[in-house]
């Protein structure tokens, strides 16, 4: 007794998981969810939101409302337990009313088109019935002529009633739906293997240094547990990124100190990767970036194993973890800079020179002394010729020279991107390449080992839309008796996709039938 | 000749093929039809040089290869383009179906759309990619989008049409659902012209004012008197609407097209329009983000809205084809589903700018 009651709750259960209508219900829901998270602004600061909710209900209600809203998670809602569950549901409805109605379906397309039962051709879709006069010899021959004609390649079979040709096409169509389903169940499934066994993290990284780790918490830090941070992480970069060296070094268990980097936010590369160089390109003269790029070098067990320069939309990948260019900045302290000069002397003696500010350095072929006295990332002059800074980034970088030449000594502005900038007084041109060490690029890190599931989702799941929505299985049964003297030919046929172009053929062909019966 | 030339001329023949289309629905005149479709066709032309003349000019400014100066990068162009795949399609099924009468339905949107484009003051520069955009996946993606969002566009004027047509009663609830959202319609783009005018005149700087004007000429007024009458005037539009809507339906009832042809023109154009949509929209959309950003999906609203309007495609395709549900209620369904397409592409840029920071008209 108590047993098949419970089957029968079990029962019900797949019932309810199985059902069409849930997923109705589930694709409603979600919908309907879906857009609280895009007028609250996801994982941003309680001010943004309290002023959104006022804007859109009034100052007086929203503190109130901002309290109900974030007890019901709507500043996080993609991850709240709710929306996570409405998610599951989803595909748990999607798995079990697949296993539900695989079974007859899998059955349809293994097996072959029988013959069809006279008795049968009423309850298909389309069908037509014409009597035509002559023997039925004849008849079979105008049956089958007309069919190869309109491109049926039947088969054939005789019962004692009569004979019948049956033909179909396109069997195997019926499983792109299953194959649609099943491709969202994997994408699920690779979205759920990053989320447990990947990590997204940044790395602000200067030219010419190189880390071993990555960070996944900006924010949310105290005092000393930055310090402690600072601490693992020079410990790390004299240990070439290896944790359990560092953590020798340290004088820690590996365990230990995993934990701690964890806790930390930071996430051990097991390699570490340098900036050779970070790049801004520009359209022409304008301020408007062309292309960011940076010049990486991954070195692994202090052997320098990988080198690439990667673009917006060109990461570099190593060893499962992929760094895409995503912003870039100023070091705040330029001491460390290195001013990178090309001179040309009158007689046109070149060379390149690499110095630091405040350093003397003499221009090659020439007496002429000179000293990086000031710089600046983007530089550009107001109407009374005054020089200013008018942007924070590096849109036109230029170094102010002191320039000591015969006692005489001047100032002046060497501008990367103004060659008229580079002449001094007498001939000799000064070209400032770059400023070196002055940028960091920042770099988003991630490792993600289910992107490739994700997109082997994708991919299956395109297949199964085309075959879905585009191929259709067909299928023609033709059955000729003989009936007081004439003969009787039935005509059934079914499509599940695209009905009407499938009985505008078959009507065509019961038109040529009858043209040929004459 | 720049592409601004071709670009008003289809303005110009799009309104008048509106004008005309409508003109053939009254008096049924042959001739008059032929000439709403030659000025369709003329409009359809002049817009394709003119993008293939804007894309030569991107090309040159650029200097980044053909395929990386297809000219869909911004609102501007991605509108112009919306409306051209909206023509081109609707020429097929006026070839198909032997039909005009969609004409008049069809051509006041192209029209609006590129009035919108005017109103709005969004920039129509031509302006180099940004390097996030550099990407050739976001090429197929944004074609591929429209693509869909056109087919998105007709199954949406084919089941309103069959709401029309089909209910009698004012106080049915179908009839309540179309003459409400045809009044919003309405109410919004005379709104968005109120505005245009008024800070036109004004002489406020075009780019400023969508972001922070959409409405301020009528409802969201800094005057609390314009405010409230905006709201009654908004009020008996749609009471006019609810109340003369029958004369709509008798004009679509000379159309000699049966509601069963309607609803099988919506339908079959979200069953083209959803395997692109999800192909180009979501999937190109997904690998495209990954390669720029490194994340694959990150629920910003765009994003979410695309999915949004994913779900509400998939809840049409099994409420119609698994629960039978047919008439009213899954043309209600398709309604809403171009709704969600509308707010994906330009309400989370316009609305959504206002309430958040990030950009819109840039
Ligand atoms: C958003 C996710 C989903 C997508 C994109 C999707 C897609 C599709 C497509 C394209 C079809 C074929 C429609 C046609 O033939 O025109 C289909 C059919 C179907 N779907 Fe889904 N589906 C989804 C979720 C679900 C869920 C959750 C269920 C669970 C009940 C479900 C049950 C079915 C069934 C039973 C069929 C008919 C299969 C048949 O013809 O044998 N679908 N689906």
């Amino acid at each position: 007794m108590a047993k098949s009651k419970d089957k029968n709750i079990i029962d019900r259960i797949w019932d309810f998981l199985a059902s069409v209508k849930l997923a109705i219900i589930v694709f409603s829901l979600i919908a309907l969810t879906s857009i609280i998270g895009t007028i609250l602004e996801q994982q941003a600061s309680p001010e943004k939101n309290i002023q959104v909710i006022s804007k859109l209900f009034g100052e007086s209600l929203a503190p109130t409302l901002y309290r109900i809203f974030d007890a019901l998670g709507f500043m996080d809602m993609y991850h709240s337990w709710w929306f996570v569950t409405l998610l599951m549901l989803f595909a748990a409805n999607l798995l079990v009313c697949s296993i539900d109605r695989f079974p007859s379906i899998w059955k349809l397309v293994k097996e072959p088109i029988k013959p069809l039962k006279e008795e049968h051709f009423k309850a298909i879709p389309i069908k037509r019935e014409i009597t035509l006069k002559g023997k039925t010899e004849k008849v079979k021959e105008t049956v089958g002529s007309v069919l190869r004609s309109e491109g049926f390649k039947y088969s054939e079979a005789s019962d004692p009633g009569g004979h019948q040709f049956y033909w179909e096409k396109g069997r195997y169509s019926r499983l792109g739906v299953y194959i649609t389903h099943f491709s969202i169940l994997v994408i699920l499934v690779g979205a759920l293997i990053g989320i447990f066994f990947g990590f997204k993290g940044f790395l602000n990284l200067p030219e010419g240094e190189s880390f071993g780790v990555a960070f996944t918490k900006t924010g949310e830090l105290t005092p000393a547990e930055i310090s402690e941070r600072r601490i693992i992480f020079n410990a790390l970069e004299i240990s070439g990124g290896d944790v359990s060296m560092a953590a020798r070094k340290l004088g820690v268990e590996e365990s230990h100190l995993t934990a701690r980097m964890k806790k930390l936010g930071m996430m051990p590369l097991g390699f570490s990767i340098r900036c050779d160089d970070f790049d801004v390109s520009f359209y022409g003269r304008s301020d408007m970036p062309k292309e960011y790029s940076s010049l990486l070098t991954v070195i692994d067990n202090g052997k320098e194993v990988l080198k690439k320069r990667i673009e917006v939309n060109d990461p570099l990948r190593y060893k499962g973890i992929t760094f895409y260019q995503s912003s870039y900045g100023i070091m705040p302290d330029s001491s460390s800079f290195l001013f990178i000069f090309r001179t040309t002397s009158k007689t046109g003696v070149s060379e390149t020179l690499r110095v630091r500010q405040g350093e003397k350095f003499l221009i090659p072929g020439t007496n002429i002394e000179a000293t990086v006295t000031d710089w600046s990332p983007a530089l550009s002059f107001d109407k009374d010729g005054r020089a200013f800074t008018y942007s924070e980034m590096m849109n036109n970088p230029g170094a102010q020279l002191e320039i000591n030449e015969n006692g005489k000594t001047y100032k002046k502005w060497i501008l990367e991107r103004y060659p008229v900038t580079w002449r001094l007084q007498n001939g000799h041109i000064v070209e400032l390449v770059d400023i070196w060490g002055a940028q960091y690029t920042g770099l988003q890190v991630r490792r993600d080992p289910g992107v490739w599931i994700v997109y082997l989702g994708c991919a299956t799941m395109s297949v199964g839309l085309f075959i879905a929505f585009f191929m259709s299985h067909r299928r023609l049964w033709v059955r000729v008796t003989t009936e007081k003297g004439n003969t009787k030919v039935m005509v059934a046929a079914s499509a599940n996709k695209n009905r009407e172009a499938f009985e505008r053929k078959i009507d065509k062909m019961v038109a040529l039938l009858k043209e040929g019966g004459k | 000749m720049d592409s601004s030339v071709f670009f008003g001329i289809s303005t110009v023949a799009y309104i008048l093929a509106m004008i005309t289309y409508i003109t053939y629905i009254a008096f049924k005149k042959h001739g008059v039809g032929v000439a709403a479709t030659t000025i369709t066709i003329t409009g359809f032309v002049c817009q394709t040089l003119a993008i293939l003349l804007r894309w030569k000019e991107f090309y040159d400014i650029s200097q980044m290869g053909i395929l990386r100066s297809v000219p869909i990068t911004n609102l501007y162009e991605s509108l112009i383009f919306f409306v051209w795949c909206l023509i081109l399609g609707y020429l097929v099924v006026e070839f198909k179906y032997k039909n005009r009468s969609f004409g008049a339905f069809v051509t006041p949107v192209a029209g609006l759309a590129l009035a919108f484009i005017d109103i709005s003051g969004m920039s129509k520069e031509i302006q180099p990619l940004v390097p996030a955009l550099q990407s050739n996946w976001l090429l197929v993606h944004v074609i591929m989008s429209f693509i869909s969002y056109a087919t998105f566009a007709l199954s949406f004027s084919t089941a309103m049409m069959y709401l029309i047509v089909t209910t009698e009663r004012k106080t049915e609830a179908s009839y309540i659902f179309w003459s409400v959202m045809l009044g919003i319609f309405v109410i919004v783009l005379g709104a968005l012209g109120l505005d245009f005018l008024k800070f036109k005149v004004a002489g406020m700087k075009p780019e400023a004012l969508i972001k922070s004007y959409l409405f301020k000429a009528t409802f969201f007024s800094d005057s609390s008197i314009v405010s409230i009458l905006s709201y009654i005037a908004a009020f008996v539009l749609l009471f006019v609407i609810w109340r003369y809507g029958y004369i709509l339906k008798r004009i679509i009832e000379t159309f000699n097209i049966s509601a069963s042809t309607l609803d099988e023109i919506t339908y079959k154009s979200i069953a083209i329009g959803f395997p692109i949509f999800t192909l180009g929209g979501l999937i190109f959309g997904a690998i495209w983000a990954d390669q720029a950003w490194g994340v694959y999906w990150s629920w910003d609203p765009k994003e979410t809205w695309s999915l949004i309007t994913w779900f509400v495609y998939a809840f049409y395709l099994h409420a119609r084809l698994l629960r039978g549900w047919r008439g009213h209620k899954i043309s209600v369904v398709a309604v809403l589903g171009f709704v969600a397409v509308i707010f994906t592409y330009l309400g989370v840029n316009l609305l959504l700018s206002g309430l958040h920071a990030y950009g819109g008209l840039e």
